[in-house]
């Protein structure tokens, strides 16, 4: 039997994404299929699956992207689902933790990918909300101070996620000056 | 430079390459040689692959049928160690021969003393 269920997540949040979908998974719920903030699972063993996501560097029909992809799949990973460059990835419990990078070098990569993506997205709004700040200027309508305020607002809360990542990703570099990986 | 200390990843890839493998046999014989302890994660793994393979340390490996992969295969291609990588390998065995003397050298001693 399949369940649906809408969540939304941040990126800056996708580590809570991830225990989230890993708490389904080991109540038997494994996820199958992604779409905006629509989660699609499937009834299994509980604990029968892991899940792991990623934003990879590349869109996901890049040969880069597909040759990656491939490599999991040997290794037992499956795609379960995407959103642009994010990918949700199960595998089958062995045990042992699943996570697509475990030393820190990728780690912080991996954040800091994030954090620019973020970034670029606060930085569209804040241009559009001083863009539609200076068109109220001219025309004093309010659908610009709307359309203002609309910008800032996301751009206040894109700001807000790229220092939560920067916080992580941060920590974690500081800890390489201490460990060799 | 060989005289920095490579990850324990690289080792152990360095290592496991002394045959010829593929991806998931890297994992499970990094997996047996350190006694389950170093789990290498997949994206890691490909990562340390990909760069690896850019400084020459290690190459593909024909595969079972002696041909060399290509185009879609090629995610099936194993790789092996090169003579750089080989040469990589020994300094840092070496290296940490050293580390393990020392700290024998230095603990074994305060402990005998207490």
């Amino acid at each position: 039997m399949r369940k649906t269920i809408k969540k939304l997540f941040w990126a800056w949040d996708f580590d809570k994404e991830e225990a989230w979908l890993n708490e389904m998974a080991a109540k038997g719920l494994a996820m199958v299929s992604y779409g905006f903030c629509r989660y699609e699972f499937e009834e299994t063993e509980p604990g029968e699956y892991r899940i792991a996501m990623e934003l990879l560097p590349h869109a996901l029909n890049h040969p880069e992207s597909e040759q990656y992809l491939r490599f999991l799949e040997e290794t037992g990973i499956e795609l379960v689902g995407s959103w642009m460059r994010w990918i949700y990835v199960r595998k089958k419990t062995d045990g042992g933790e699943f996570e697509l990078l475990s030393d820190r070098k990728s780690k912080v990569e991996h954040l800091v990918r994030i954090l620019i993506l973020v970034g670029l997205v606060g930085g569209l709004n804040l241009y559009s909300g001083f863009y539609n700040f200076f068109i109220w200027t001219q025309f004093h309508n309010g659908i610009s101070v709307f359309a203002s305020c609309i910008g800032f607002a996301l751009a206040l809360l894109a700001t807000f996620g790229a220092v939560r990542l920067g916080i992580k990703a941060y920590r974690i570099a500081r800890e390489r000056g201490i460990y060799e990986d | 430079m060989a005289e920095s200390a490579l990850t324990e990843a690289v080792y152990y890839i360095l290592l496991s390459l002394t045959e010829p493998l593929h991806g998931y046999g890297i994992m499970q014989k990094a997996e047996s040689l350190s006694g389950g302890r170093v789990r290498l994660a997949a994206g890691t793994l490909y990562g340390a692959l990909s760069n690896l393979t850019e400084r020459g340390w290690i190459e593909s490996a024909p595969d079972e049928n002696g041909a060399e992969p290509r185009g879609r295969e090629a995610r099936r291609h194993a790789y092996r160690i090169t003579p750089r990588g080989l040469e990589i390998l020994r300094g840092e065995v070496k290296r940490l021969g050293e580390l393990y003397e020392n700290g024998l050298l230095i603990l074994g001693k305060a402990d005998a003393d207490m």
